[in-house]
């Protein structure tokens, strides 16, 4: 196997475009290490990208917030500007593993692993992100959701990297929230979960809305059925049903080890619910 | 037992404090070594191939492409640990376990093995063996494994136990049978009778530590082998006799343990390694992954247990039966007869029956875990019990203590008791604050009590006086919980010295005489006997020699406060001669001073426990969270009282890991789905409350300080008190364990779909 740690994004897109084999990037590695020592991948070729000072840095940018792929969760977790513009994205990074975990595993690293499950990966698509992907023809971006194509499938192309994930500017009253079940406290991955971002006018009526699943697909998935119930309303007891309603009718669930197809559909129905509620109050919603 | 054994009624200075404990600080600054910690010149990396199939024929192993790999040092398979076993069927069930000969009987079970340089080139050799597999039908399930035309896992397996022999083999291997009175008789007698079933899964103990060891075997015969174990004196006769070795030339060290919880009282690795090191005639380090010891190592039964219990109006109960089937893999074992044993030893009844009936299936061979088999049988009557008091209207605390077993009853399994704890833990569960304390919404309170037999058994240790007077007291059983603080504290007290005087290690095979392992509590409890009985051999060596010192008859020295002093009118004026003093004088007096004890502790005393348990349940995702938690539990005399402490805490968080989530998940294809703590999930901090404990001090007459195992018991009420209490939150029975929340989610559907007919109908 050989180890690469090149300094700058061209250096990483000209090596993972010239190297052949197994080629895996290497961010956190919370994923990645564990499946190597599982026995489970065997790559020829690791590129890490922790060296390049770009990947590290959380900015405002002219289209909104730009967090570079190799920030850590630790790290956006103690952003306070980050916090208070994207409580839900923040919450949702910052549930995967445990501490010592959250010090290296990144939200880039989530998305790309493209598990069903991953818990930062519904809050994004809540949040309207997008990703910035740079390759050897240069630099392209992409709605979070076309991201993941299936479990452990992306839409990369070879020779891309993902360098930054992209929030959107933040509209005064607005606010997102993402809740997830798990048999545990911590230390633990989502059997279902949901993420709901919304914005509300002073009459308290939701102008805008997104919602979306994780562990219900083969992917996370939006949900516009919930977003529609939502947009025009208040939040009371009939929106939420009708969010709750809306969200299991989505579900396309497996059984496993996890879950069975239809506990996940009635709680992903519950979480939404309540995610909607948490986003509401943190917007400054008024029943 | 002896006389010397007998409880005093002493009245003591160091046991019964709370120093630091002598392995602490090597513990949590890193120092300390465990299993894998160890490293030999010149070791080699051994590492296992392991079925994929839960049931297969092996038609034939191609070893040749792994043996021609560079850097492979020796492969083997089940031809080079051959069969000496001379039809000790158990011994050949573990053999069979630790390399599989003909049949694979389960996912995970051990084919062949390499050692080589590194552990890339055993990874390599391990995918280069080529395994001929004529894959056979399967069973995994304990119900499905005893229902009509399942798969048959052994064409020789006739239940034993039954009159006459059984004419077609069967998965049930063995029956047992235990009780007395007549239980149709007490049934008649009883205003009310529930019959339920009850299943519970299979759960893993879970200990930190993988299974490792170092093993060397030198071209003489002669071998070493470091390995963490629950009892080195076991695996050395163990490995000795599977490897044709004599039984003292294999010298087993132990190192530091990293919980056992009963699965390391086992070999399942070990002989390979030694088969490895033996060919390869290199040292050879052989560490499980966490899949391996999931797949291959430990776990306790899966159960499916039938309760039918009648009481009268006043609470008293009239008979007691019950069914229990438990798996004990594809080896017979006496899991379910331990189940039978325990079921109902909490209680006085003139009319009760249990039986035994040990399934075999595809899963690992099922071993000992913490109070092996008590948890479910517990979970099945006390659930039962529980409903009782609730069907006739009185307290279930109230309903236990009228039935509850006490001095000279005798117990569901034969024996009648002695002095026993059941009825104080239960007055002190009444009486306790937990108790009254007022519930929040969606919560409920349950309670259970739990029994453990404990055990006694073959225990050896040295105490030898350092020239300084400093004591090195030498134990044979290996520390899982405390023990060498403990026994440091036992020595001092009998001594009469400061704790920190003494300094308590365990020894290896070559040190001491045949110890058994810690297991049943004994650890504390037999070797705390076989201390004392050497410190006072000690004593009477000290004593001659400050009567040489003194040049006075030894009739004339007693031994107090860790001095001799010299006793009566015409020497009583003498300074008294500390024990720095007389082992300084050693040298001119006959040489070093030591007390050596062997003995069989018996009388361990059985362990009785009540836990109180607060739950509250989210109705709309199931999701249980345990809010507060008490302990009550008989010690006979706490030695290291925080030690005791930690035993009963972890016992309960065992015990609600198993409740709530842990559980064995096979596939339709037989093969474990959850081999990993990321899907078996043991409970983290922040899923438990803290455990709130109550120590009651029963003094056991058969020892001389009182002192009962405790290690055990405490993971045997937690399964019933949960479940006791989401039944009472929510009015539902629950029947399987674990309460996942997917499982809870769909009793309160049932209840509320119960409830709606039935107002429906009314």
């Amino acid at each position: 196997m050989r180890y690469e740690a090149p300094l700058t994004t061209p250096e990483a897109v000209e090596l993972l475009a010239s190297s052949r084999g197994r080629v895996h990037i290497l961010a956190g590695g919370t994923d990645l290490i564990v499946r190597m020592k599982g026995g489970f991948i065997e790559p020829d070729v690791v590129i890490d990208i922790k060296r390049i000072k770009d990947m590290h840095v959380i900015r405002k940018t002219a289209a909104g917030t730009s967090i570079g792929a190799a920030t850590s969760c630790g790290v956006m977790g103690r952003h306070q500007a980050l916090k208070k513009a994207w409580p839900g994205v923040v919450e949702a990074a910052n549930l995967i593993g445990s501490d010592q975990v959250q010090g290296r595993c990144t939200m880039t690293g989530n998305l790309c692993n493209a598990s069903p499950a991953a818990d930062s990966v519904p809050a994004l698509i809540a949040a309207d992100a997008q990703v910035l992907i740079i390759g050897p023809k240069g630099e392209r971006r992409l709605p979070v959701e076309k991201l993941a194509t299936g479990p452990g499938k992306t839409s990369l192309k070879k020779g891309e990297l993902v360098a930054a994930i992209e929030l959107p500017p933040r509209k005064t009253r607005s606010a997102d929230a993402y809740l997830r079940f798990t048999p545990r406290t911590e230390m633990d991955i989502a059997v279902v979960s949901a993420a709901v971002n919304l914005t509300i006018d002073r009459k308290n009526i939701i102008t805008a809305a997104r919602v979306a699943l994780g562990a219900v697909a083969t992917t996370a998935i939006r949900v516009p059925a919930a977003e529609k119930a939502l947009i025009g309303n208040t939040l009371d007891e009939a929106t939420l049903a009708a969010v709750a309603k809306a969200c299991s009718a989505a579900c396309k669930p497996i059984n496993d080890k996890r879950g069975t197809v239809e506990y996940r559909t009635r709680v992903a129905g519950v979480l939404a619910k309540r995610a909607a509620q948490a986003a509401w109050t943190r917007a400054g919603g008024k029943a | 037992m002896t006389a010397d054994t007998k409880f005093t009624g002493q009245t003591f200075k160091s046991v019964g404090t709370r120093p630091l404990r002598p392995d602490g600080i090597d513990k949590v600054t890193g120092r300390a070594r465990y299993g894998a910690d160890i490293d030999l010149p010149g070791q080699l990396v051994g590492s296992i191939l392991r079925s994929p199939h839960p049931h297969a024929a092996i038609r034939s192993i191609d070893t040749s492409k792994a043996e021609a790999l560079q850097g492979v040092k020796a492969v083997i398979t089940s031809a080079d640990l051959p069969d000496l076993t001379n039809g000790n069927s158990e011994l050949f069930d573990i053999l069979d376990n630790c390399m599989a000969r003909t049949h694979v009987y389960y996912d995970g079970h051990a084919v062949a093995a390499v050692a080589a340089v590194d552990a890339v080139t055993a990874r390599k050799a391990l995918k280069l063996i080529k395994v001929d597999y004529e894959i056979l039908p399967h069973v995994t399930d304990v119900d499905e494994a005893v229902a009509k035309g399942a798969p048959v896992l052994h064409r020789k397996c006739f239940t034993q136990g039954v009159e006459p022999k059984p004419r077609k083999p069967s998965n049930i291997a063995r029956r047992s049978e235990f009780g007395h009175g007549d239980v149709e008789a007490g049934f008649a007698k009883a205003d009310v009778i529930i019959e339920r079933t009850f299943r519970t899964e299979q759960t893993h103990q879970g200990y930190i530590e993988p299974h490792a060891c170092v093993a060397s075997i030198s071209p003489d015969g002669s071998g070493e082998l470091w390995v963490c174990t629950q009892g080195h004196f076991v695996f050395r006769q163990h490995c000795a006799e599977l490897l044709g070795m004599d039984v003292s030339k294999l010298r087993v060290t132990p190192t530091e343990i990293g919980g056992g919880f009963g699965g390391k009282t086992h070999v399942w690795a070990e002989p390979v390694a030694l088969a490895l090191s033996r060919k390869a005639n290199r040292p050879v380090k052989l560490v499980m992954s966490r899949d391996e010891v999931f797949r291959a190592s430990g776990p306790t039964s899966a159960t499916s247990i039938d309760v039918r219990i009648g009481i009268t109006k006043k609470g008293r109960i009239t008979a007691g039966d019950a069914t229990l089937r438990y798996t004990s893999g594809p080896y017979v074992g006496m899991w379910a007869e331990l189940g039978a044993m325990t079921a109902f030893a909490c209680y006085d009844m003139k009319n009760v029956r249990t039986v035994g009936l040990e399934v075999l299936v595809n899963r690992p061979k099922t071993t000992a875990y913490r109070a092996p088999s008590a948890p479910m049988a517990a979970f099945a009557v006390e659930s039962v019990v529980d409903e009782l008091a609730g069907r006739i209207g009185m307290d279930p605390v109230d309903l236990r203590i009228r039935n509850a077993a006490k001095k000279g009853t005798q117990s569901s399994y034969g024996p009648v008791y002695g002095p026993i704890g059941i009825g104080p833990t239960l007055q002190a569960a009444k009486e306790h604050p937990h108790m009254s304390a007022p519930l929040g919404k969606n919560q409920g309170r349950g309670m259970a009590c739990g029994f453990w037999f404990n055990f006694g058994g073959q225990t050896c240790t040295d105490l030898n006086i350092a020239p300084d007077g400093t004591v090195a007291l030498t134990v044979g059983t290996i520390d899982v919980g405390g023990a060498r603080a403990s026994l440091a504290l036992v020595a001092a007290e009998e001594l009469g010295i400061p704790y920190d005087q003494v300094r308590a290690v365990v020894g290896d095979t070559s040190t001491l005489g045949y110890n058994d392992m810690t297991d049943g509590s004994r650890g504390t409890f037999s070797s705390s006997m076989a201390t004392i009985m050497s410190a006072r051999n000690a004593i009477t060596i000290l004593k001659e020699r400050a009567a040489k010192m003194w040049d006075i008859p030894v009739a004339k020295v007693a031994w107090e406060e860790g001095c001799a002093k010299a006793i009566g009118k015409k020497y009583g004026n003498l300074a008294p001669l500390s024990l720095a003093e007389i082992a300084a004088a050693a040298p001119n007096t006959g040489g070093p001073i030591a007390g050596h004890n062997e003995l069989v502790a018996d009388g361990a005393g059985v362990s009785f426990a009540t836990h109180i348990c607060d739950v509250e349940v989210d109705p709309e995702t199931g999701r249980t969270q345990v809010v507060r938690y008490t302990v009550i539990q008989d010690a006979g005399k706490a030695v290291h009282p925080t030690y005791v402490e930690g035993q009963y805490q972890g016992g309960a968080a065992q015990g609600i890991g198993w409740a709530l989530n842990e559980e064995y998940v096979y596939g339709e294809d037989g093969r474990l789905q959850n081999a990993g703590f990321l899907d078996y999930r043991i409970p983290v901090c922040s899923d438990l409350p803290m455990i709130d404990t109550q120590i009651l001090e029963i003094p056991n007459p058969n020892h001389p300080y009182g002192i009962r195992g405790v290690g055990e018991t405490s993971i045997v009420p937690p399964l019933a008190a949960i479940g006791n209490a989401v039944s009472n939150a929510f009015g539902v029975r629950m029947t399987h364990v674990p309460m996942s929340a997917p499982r809870i989610l769909k009793a309160l559907d049932e209840a509320e779909e119960a409830s709606s007919t039935s107002t429906e109908t009314a």
